[in-house]
Formats: structure tokens, sequence, C-alpha cells
């Protein structure tokens, strides 16, 4: 198993008054708000338990970006993987994942990462997502071409890390008549890419096709099923057999010796009224043309309501789903154990502490997590064929899948189960 | 009134048209024209009306989108071309709103193809001190909303379903129709939104008569956009109408008929 740590660095230290007054705590939310002098406290902290994870035996540290909200302070993905290439020896930087769409320089980009992945002497798992439309706003990247920009990102950063430059490229939204960095990849044939996602059907087959793992970001566990079904039938599709290994799974959780804290710490988890991407308008997590036409009545509706919809699910009933985990090591052992059957991950990646759970507690849950979670896993994985794609050392992607290894079918297309894209962004205002 | 589709660049080009007499066509704005609306009846009786379902726009119903358009003078190209298919002379051409914008664009790429120049309300110029109303930051409906001056005047237009009970006042096809409309908006103006830098020092070579027409309470475009038309076509003058929002089209279609028309019988 490959057991990787994750918080959403809140900016916890704002006024949660003042978002709920406004009714949205994103995009326009003002920063005005924001307290420097907290947030560089809150950095400095985030960066210490970083340090104590990789110490403690966590395969992974993961890290994200988002933009103009509270819910995670992370402006700049390769900034924080970049510190973590310095002050970390062991665990991997997983990046889940770099917004490639809202980049104007994909090539920029390239080169950041190479310079991670040689610092950090090749431990650098860079995912990659197409963002949220709100990161389409905050960073005024066109969100209808945002699939086309992505794609194209897509090829053009694979191209980069396989082909020797110079190279021109001349594509429909990124243009080079050098592509030539002096900057490479330290592991070869390039660092691995995962994808991570809410439960888009279109996301998830694109990441079968790829032979990219898919990590599934907290969705309920009961619909893991439906989502490995979409994922292997895009895989065998393609000429590969799918297993655990291009399976992973976010799953909030917290420890602590006193069961009765964890669980109260675990209701920060809750603290923006449990929608983790922060309180925003449909309008802003999924503009016209970002999300499938399939779904334009459902989201036409739910944009142009003026009601603001319920929210995520009372706390209780997320703990008692195991979307949310929290107890002793014992407690918390006995609840993952659930989920590595039902959802049979090889990556899992346990996102520990958020809103607004204090420096130490926060790093008793990660030495907890360390020193008696982690070996657990692994045992239970063990137990339950649960191997990592570094384990079996899988080809990096099915471009780079040796072809006398792959055995395409035909796909039969009226046996696509619905398109389910954008579910979170709908489910939010539902 | 007849529904008329006309095949340009591979595309189907959809109108709505009707009445008689010299051609004039009209450009919708960024939401989409709702049908055979009451300005086109009333210009009817003055004219050939073409009410032109901008490439892209107009629902599943209207005109094929050109996935390959990026700007809104992909689609000024596209209406310059329907107009040489339809060899429909040189026409008046009025553009309301965005449809104003690419009204302008075709004027200064082929002032040969207009008699008269008619912008109401048009978008395409950056204002220097208010800013036009970004409909990407707020939902369709209280972006149209806000294209007219009350409440009233907007539902008049787009009327509730009458089933109060309803999530949402407004019909499902409606809704549908903005969302696409919208989604066209965002694939040819998505930044800069609603100007062009390069139409300002052309619109100087546009000598065809322009008349310019703003409501008095544009809450979309500011004023001053209206002054500038003025001040940067060679012949241009400007006609305000009192108590009015953005969407003149709409909500004082008897208005801009009588100013268009200007008292012909």
């Amino acid at each position: 198993m490959f057991l990787s740590y994750f918080t959403e660095q809140p900016m916890s230290a704002y006024p949660a008054d003042e978002g709920l007054k406004e009714g949205f705590t994103s995009v326009m939310f003002s920063n005005k708000y924001y307290d420097p002098v907290e947030g560089s406290r809150l950095f400095n902290e985030r960066i210490e338990e970083y340090k104590l994870a990789d110490q403690v035996g966590f395969d992974g540290i993961m890290v994200n970006e988002h933009h103009n909200a509270p819910f995670c302070m992370q402006a700049r993905i390769t900034v924080m993987s970049s510190i973590l290439a310095a002050i970390t020896e062991n665990a991997k930087i997983v990046q889940l994942g770099n917004p490639l769409p809202t980049y104007d320089s994909p090539l920029m980009f390239a080169e950041e990462i190479a310079m991670i992945d040689m610092i950090s002497k090749g431990r650098l798992i860079s995912g990659i997502v197409r963002g949220a439309g709100q990161e389409s706003v905050c960073l005024n990247a066109n969100p209808a071409y945002n699939r086309e920009r992505f794609n194209e990102a897509h090829d053009l950063l694979v191209k980069t890390m396989t082909d020797d430059g110079p190279f021109s490229w001349e594509g429909e939204h990124f243009q080079y008549r050098v592509v030539n960095p002096w900057a490479r990849v330290l592991q070869k044939p390039h660092p691995r890419i995962w994808v991570p996602g809410v439960f888009s059907a279109e996301t998830i087959r694109w990441a079968a096709q790829h032979r990219y793992p898919y990590i599934s970001l907290n969705t309920p566990l009961h619909l893991t099923g439906d989502l490995w079904q979409i994922y292997d039938q895009a895989a065998l599709a393609v000429g590969y057999e799918p297993g655990p290994e291009n399976r992973g799974y976010l799953l909030r959780v917290h420890v602590q010796e006193d069961g009765d804290k964890a669980r109260d710490n675990a209701r920060e988890f809750m603290w923006m009224q449990g929608e983790f991407t922060g309180i925003g308008h449909p309008y802003w997590v999924s503009p016209s043309g970002y999300g499938s036409s399939a779904r334009r009545l459902d989201y036409a509706k739910m944009a142009n309501s003026q009601v603001t919809g319920s929210r995520a699910a009372p706390f209780e009933q997320q703990l008692a789903a195991r979307e949310i985990v929290a107890g002793t090591p014992d407690e918390v052992i006995a609840e993952l154990r659930v989920v590595l059957e039902t959802c049979r991950p090889s990556i899992l990646m346990l996102w520990g502490n958020d809103g607004g759970v204090n420096h130490d507690d926060s790093l008793r849950c990660i030495e907890l997590m360390g020193t008696e979670v982690l070996p657990a896993l692994r045992d239970i994985g063990d137990e339950l064929g649960l191997h990592d794609p570094i384990e079996l050392d899988t080809p990096v992607s099915l471009a780079l899948t040796p072809p006398d290894e792959l055995n395409p079918i035909e796909e039969a297309a009226d046996e696509r189960p619905e398109d389910t894209s954008d579910s979170r962004a709908l489910k939010m205002f539902r | 009134m007849q529904t008329v589709t006309t095949t340009v660049a591979g595309l189907g080009m959809r109108e709505f048209t009707g009445g008689s007499g010299d051609p004039l066509v009209m450009l919708h704005h960024s939401f989409g024209n709702p049908g055979w609306m009451p300005v086109h009846e009333a210009l009817a009786a003055h004219y050939t009306v073409h009410a032109l379902d901008l490439p892209g726009y107009g629902g599943t119903e209207g005109s094929e989108r050109p996935d390959w358009a990026r700007h809104p003078r992909d689609l000024a190209l596209l209406v310059g071309q329907w107009l040489r298919a339809k060899d429909l002379g040189p026409v008046e051409l009025v553009g309301c709103g965005f449809g104003g914008w690419v009204a302008a664009e075709l004027a200064t790429m082929a002032p040969e193809v207009l008699k008269r120049l008619i912008l109401v309300g048009a978008a395409g110029l950056l204002p220097e001190n208010g800013r036009i109303y970004d409909q990407f930051l707020v939902s369709h409906s209280n972006y149209v909303e806000a294209a007219f001056s009350s409440t009233e005047a907007f539902e008049a237009v787009y009327p509730r379903n009458g089933d109060e009970s309803e999530e949402h006042p407004l019909g499902d096809d409606t809704l549908v129709a903005w969302d696409m409309n919208r989604e066209m908006t965002t694939r040819v103006g998505w930044k800069p939104y609603m100007y062009n830098r390069r139409l300002r020092p052309l619109l100087g070579g546009v000598a065809v008569p322009a008349l310019v027409v703003w409501g008095e309470s544009d809450a979309v475009v500011p004023m001053e956009c209206a002054r500038a038309y003025v001040e940067a076509l060679p012949d241009a003058r400007l006609e305000v109408v009192p108590d009015c929002g953005h969407a003149v089209d709409l909500e004082a279609p008897e208005s801009l008929a009588a100013i268009i028309t200007g008292g012909k019988s």
C-alpha cells in the first residue's frame, strides 16, 4: 500500500461569520479578511507537520492548489512541492493535482517539476487535474476550453519530459518556437502521473485510458464500486487488466489517544459547512461550458435557483457512512479495514487535519498515524492484495506500456454507465 | 414570419424573417434572441426583417456552432459571409449589446455591405471609468434581469412559468437556451471581457451613417461607451431612450422601432 498524508492547509484564522454573512467563501470573498501574520504562522506549522509525516513513515505527502478561498492556503502547488523537496527525506511529493488548464505556460510548469524531481532526488508524483470551475474564474482561464487546454498541456508536458529538445509546439492553446528546457526530470521515463477527481465519469475514463491511477477524493464509499466499474471498462478496452494499483482513495481521518477528543477534532472537517471546496455559487464551481452538456438542464436550474440548497450531510451521518473516520488508533484501524475491503485501493490518502485543529493535536495525530495506523494498514493491504503501482513497478502510462503487453478490445458504447460528470458540483447545491 | 436556415462555411445559420421592404438585419444580445419579438413585428411594417441567430446561439434549434470560432470577430466574418450568401445587398444592420459589438466589427471589415449601422447598447469598447457588467460572475437570470430597468420589465419578456412551487420560475427551455448561449459567449468572449482594443482605431473608417441608441438606465454597458462610439464613428448620432435599461429592443420595442424608422411610414 502507498499511504500518504494530506491536509488542505486551511486558512482557519479568518472570521468565518463574515463568510456566512456573505453566503460564499470563494472567488469573491474579500481578502481583506486574510491576516498574513496568521498566514505566516499557519504555513510554518504545516511545514513542521510535513517534516514529522516524513519521519514517521508516510510514503507520500499530498499537496494541492486552490485560489481565492480560505479552505486551502496553497496558491501554487509547485512552491510547497519545492519546499518539501528540500525539507523531507523519504516521502514522495504527491501533487494532486496541478490544475493544468489554468496555466498559461505549461512549459514553465514542466521546468518547475523537473527542478522539483531533481532536488527531491526523484520523489515527485505529478498529478494533474482540470481544476474546479472556480479556479478557471480566479485565474481567468476560459472554462469552455478547460478540457482542450488540459489535453494539450498534458501532451506537451509528457513530450517535454520524454523527448529531447529542441522541438517546436504549435497547438490550439499553446505555441512555442523552442521547447528545450535545461531542466530534465530525474525519474525515467518520467515521474508518475496520478489523476484525482470527484467522480466525473469523463475524467475517470480519461485516466483509465492513459493508465494513470485515479484517486477518488472522499467520494461516498458506497459509490466507489460504480466508479471502478467505469475505470475498469475503459482500461480493458485499451488493453490492460486494471486492479488495486490503479485505484486511490482520499479519506478524512483523525486520530488521538482519546477517541472522544479525536471525534471532537474531526468535527473541524465540517468547518466550512462541510463543503471542503468552500461555499460558492454553481456558476463559479461549474461555469457554462465547463461541465458535461448532458447535465445542462440540471446545472442551469441549480445555477438560477436563488436558494442555496442543502449542504453536506451532518457529521454523525458522515461518520456512520465512513466518509469521516475518527477515533483511537484501534478504532480507526477497524474502520479503515472496512474502507479498504469495500473500496480496494492500493493508494490511500489520509486527510488528517482540517479547520481549526491546533498544531499540537495535528502533530499528535500524524505521530499516531505513523506509529500505529500505518503499520496496521500495511498488513491489511498485504492481506487484501492491495499492491501499489510503485511496488509493482507498473508502466507509468499506457503510451509507455510495451505494445505486446496490451490486448485492446472493442468497447460496447451503449453499455457505458450514465455520465455523472460534475456530480460533486451538482450535489453541492441540492 | 418564417424560419430560414442558410448554409455558410458549412454551418446552418438560422433566422426568423418577416415583413417587406428593404432588408434590415438584427443581431441579438449574448443571452440570445427569444424569438420573433415585438420589435421585429414593429420593424416588419417597414422592412424585411432578418432576425439572425449568431452562429452557436439560439439553443438546440438555433444556428450550428462553429467550434473554431474564438472571438466575436469570427462571428462577424460569418455574418458577412451570410450576407453575401443571401445576396441581400447593403443592409441596415442593428446590433444589440453583444450583437452590437459583432455588428461594429463587421462594419470595420466590410462597410460596403451596410447601408446603415445601428448600435443598441453595444459592447465592444472598454469603458474608461465604468465597467461592463460581468455575466460570468452572476447567474443567467440575474444577468438577463440586469439588462432591464425593472423586474416587471424583465418578467414581461421572460414570464414566470406560473408554478410558484417550482424551484425556479423560468421554463426549462429558457434555462437551457440561456446556458447554451452563455457557453458560446464564453467560447468567443471570455477575456478580455466584452471589448476589443483593436476596434476603436478602426471605427474611423466606417463611413456609413450610424445611429447609436442607448437605454437611459443601461446597467450593463455604461453610457460612456455610447459617447465613445459616437466620437469614433465619422457619421454617427446618439438617441437615448428614457426609463429604459440595456435591452432596449426587448424593453421598449416600439420606441426603438420608431427611432430606427425615424417616422418612416
